[in-house]
């Protein structure tokens, strides 16, 4: 759960997936491999070591128009290659606050 | 109300103009996002974790019922039909397109509201009680010098590129409902012997992650002298803040850092090059912004009217009118607190359609005028006693007559990591938890006045440090943990609460709570003696032993 602002180093400990806001409407995005992004955490590239981390970054970076702040965030990637969040941050990202909205409600 | 002119309707339609050609710019790539940053934070606009959030500021926390209405507009049509009341006098909508907002800010604009100086490292919305103009032995209406305050310091340049954020709150009664002791500048406006108006001025102040209690660098600056006043102390502070280190930039380290001495000293050098310059106010501007504020046209009514008389035998009414409210200056009139802090809802959350309601109720029963309290509520500042009933009967309908302004459910929450992209814990569900935990409010009233704030960063956002029961968040091996502290005060005696232990799970906040009032209910020597009391007597060695005794 640390916060992107802190993040310092480029050093992944497992599977991970690099994640930003989309600029127009600032929703939460993934990068994909087709050098896109994609607001499905299923199309996202997954990336397993820090050099690889390190190129995606760079080239998600290099798209300012896209999206802004990406940064690399960890996932879980199940037997059957299923895709999921790798902390509860991201978990709250992906699927929304864990509180009903007021007008909802 | 305050009746803006045509330079303020200027500056306020000039400014979305510049944004909507910034916005225009960002998503065609002319500007890129590090260009752009300092520009939307300058307009209130903050990225979060769902989507970019949009505050927008309500000077001295006083709304007309068209402004209130214009918010709701912006919930409905911009965002997803609410809006989140902040602590400084502040709403948020919390899932704004950049792309709309250009759109937004122009239909507030129309009511003369507007987003400047909502983020960013310059001076922010002036804020003050949100009981200003009504409050009974109040020494004269803060807004006025809130309102000169803000036209000063409103993209003033000097201002505008500070070491960091500068927070300015004012009150002017004996109780302090503005938290002015947590401020970087708080004023308490005073007479002299002479009966001159003017204030005593502290420094200092704020939470984060090295809180610190406003020390007085000044007993008493006379009211022409203000601006300059507050301009010297901008002066040192721009000087000498640090501006290499953002977690020591705020001007309470610089205060800390010198100490109160010296940097006063520092201040009344550069004052004395500047107080008899064109910051000395003359009275005639300050009768000009007191004659822009309109007060309603009370009528002469009698103190206990028979609605009020007949009403008192329905207890659901006066457990309500006990606690939301209380006495105006004005024979016959109230003042009354609207809770935003319904049994299991987000603190200071209101919906669009509540807002319009509210904007009607407001129509009928208070002059048309709202207040925005720094305790994520809402009040009506003129209602006639008369009207209580009819007006509690209404506010019940739309879920806004919760009976617990000031006990243990009206609690302050920053929006935490269900929003924030700061926050390392939630802040809301802890809140929603407490809530239903103490819902009965036979119990919420036999415990009496307690104030539970919630934060779930350091960042301090819900004032953790001042709640007489503070829970912060924050994050231990990827878990959320939560730390309490007890003792905190935000009022005119204003202390940090102290840390009773280790930090316990999400799942325990509520079970620790719930320990430590019941120390509290035990503890107390007769009902009368309020929690702070205890503590104040006691220390928090007792509430400690009692949470931790089987934990």
């Amino acid at each position: 759960m640390t916060s992107p602002l802190e993040q310092k180093k480029i050093k992944i400990a497992g599977p991970s997936v690099v994640t930003a806001n989309r600029t127009w409407d600032g929703i939460v995005v993934y990068r994909t491999a087709a050098k896109g992004w994609s607001a499905d955490l299923s199309e996202a590239a997954i990336v397993r070591n820090s050099d690889e981390a390190k190129a995606l970054l760079a080239e998600s970076v290099a798209d300012d128009v896209g999206a802004i702040g990406p940064y690399i965030a960890p996932v879980q990637v199940s037997a059957d290659g299923k895709v999921q969040p790798g902390n509860l941050r991201e978990q709250i990202r992906r699927t929304g606050v864990t509180i009903g909205q007021p007008a909802q409600v | 109300m305050y009746a803006y002119d045509e330079i303020d309707r200027t500056l306020v339609n000039e400014r979305v103009s510049e944004f909507r050609d910034q916005v225009k710019r960002r998503l065609s790539g002319e500007l890129t996002e590090d260009e752009f940053k300092i520009l939307r934070l300058q307009n209130g606009v903050y990225l979060q974790l769902h989507a970019y959030m949009f505050r927008v500021a309500i000077p001295y926390g006083t709304l007309a019922t068209n402004q209130l209405r214009a918010l709701a507009h912006v919930a409905r049509k911009y965002d997803r039909g609410y809006g989140h009341f902040t602590t400084r006098q502040n709403i948020q909508f919390n899932w704004i397109k950049l792309a709309e907002l250009p759109d937004a800010l122009a239909d507030l604009a129309k009511v003369g509201i507007h987003a400047m100086q909502t983020s960013g490292n310059n001076m922010r919305n002036v804020t003050s009680d949100q009981w200003a103009g009504v409050a009974p032995g109040e020494i004269e209406d803060p807004r006025i010098w809130s309102e000169l305050i803000r036209q000063h310091t409103t993209l003033h340049p000097e201002f505008s590129f500070l070491p960091r954020k500068f927070k300015i709150a004012i009150t002017a009664s004996d109780h302090d409902r503005a938290a002015i002791k947590i401020h970087d500048i708080g004023l308490r406006l005073i007479k002299n012997e002479k009966g001159e108006t003017g204030f005593e001025v502290l420094v200092g102040g704020g939470l984060g992650r090295t809180p610190f209690i406003a020390k007085t660098i000044k007993h008493f600056v006379h009211g022409r002298d203000i601006l300059s006043y507050i301009e010297a102390i901008l002066r040192v502070y721009n000087q000498y803040g640090r501006r290499d280190n953002i977690y020591k930039a705020r001007i309470k380290i610089l205060v800390h850092e010198l100490g109160i001495e010296k940097f006063s000293r520092e201040v009344e050098d550069e004052w004395q090059q500047i107080r008899n310059s064109s910051l000395q106010i003359d009275d005639e501007v300050i009768e000009d912004i007191r004659s822009r504020f309109t007060y309603p046209a009370y009528e002469k009514l009698p103190h206990m009217p028979d609605e009020l008389r007949q009403a008192a035998a329905d207890p659901d009414f006066e457990a309500w009118r006990k606690n939301s409210v209380a006495p105006h200056k004005v024979q016959g009139y109230s003042i009354v607190t609207i809770s935003l802090k319904p049994t299991g809802g987000p603190p200071g959350d209101a919906t669009a359609e509540q807002m319009d309601a509210l904007a009607d109720l407001a129509d009928k029963y208070s002059f048309g005028e709202i207040r925005v309290g720094h305790e994520q509520n809402l009040a009506l500042p003129h209602v006639a006693k008369r009207d209580l009933p009819a007006l509690w009967k209404a506010l019940d309908k739309l879920g806004l007559a919760t009976p617990n302004v000031n006990l243990i459910t009206d609690i302050i929450a920053c929006p935490g990591l269900d929003y924030c992209s700061l926050a390392n814990a939630r802040s809301i569900p802890i809140a929603q938890e407490l809530t239903r935990r103490f819902a009965n409010h036979e119990l919420a009233n036999l415990i009496g006045r307690l104030h539970i704030n919630i934060s779930g960063c350091i960042n301090a956002c819900g004032h953790h440090h001042v709640g007489h029961i503070g829970i912060l968040g924050v994050e231990k091996n990827g878990e959320e943990v939560y730390q309490i502290t007890i003792g905190g005060r935000a009022d005119e005696n204003a202390a940090l609460g102290t840390l009773i232990g280790p930090g316990v799970k999400f799942d325990e906040v509520a079970d620790v709570v719930e320990d430590i009032v019941e120390a509290y209910l035990a503890l107390r020597e007769q009902p009368e003696e309020l929690f702070m009391d205890t503590v104040k007597r006691l220390g928090v060695e007792p509430f400690k032993e009692r949470v931790y005794a089987t934990r």
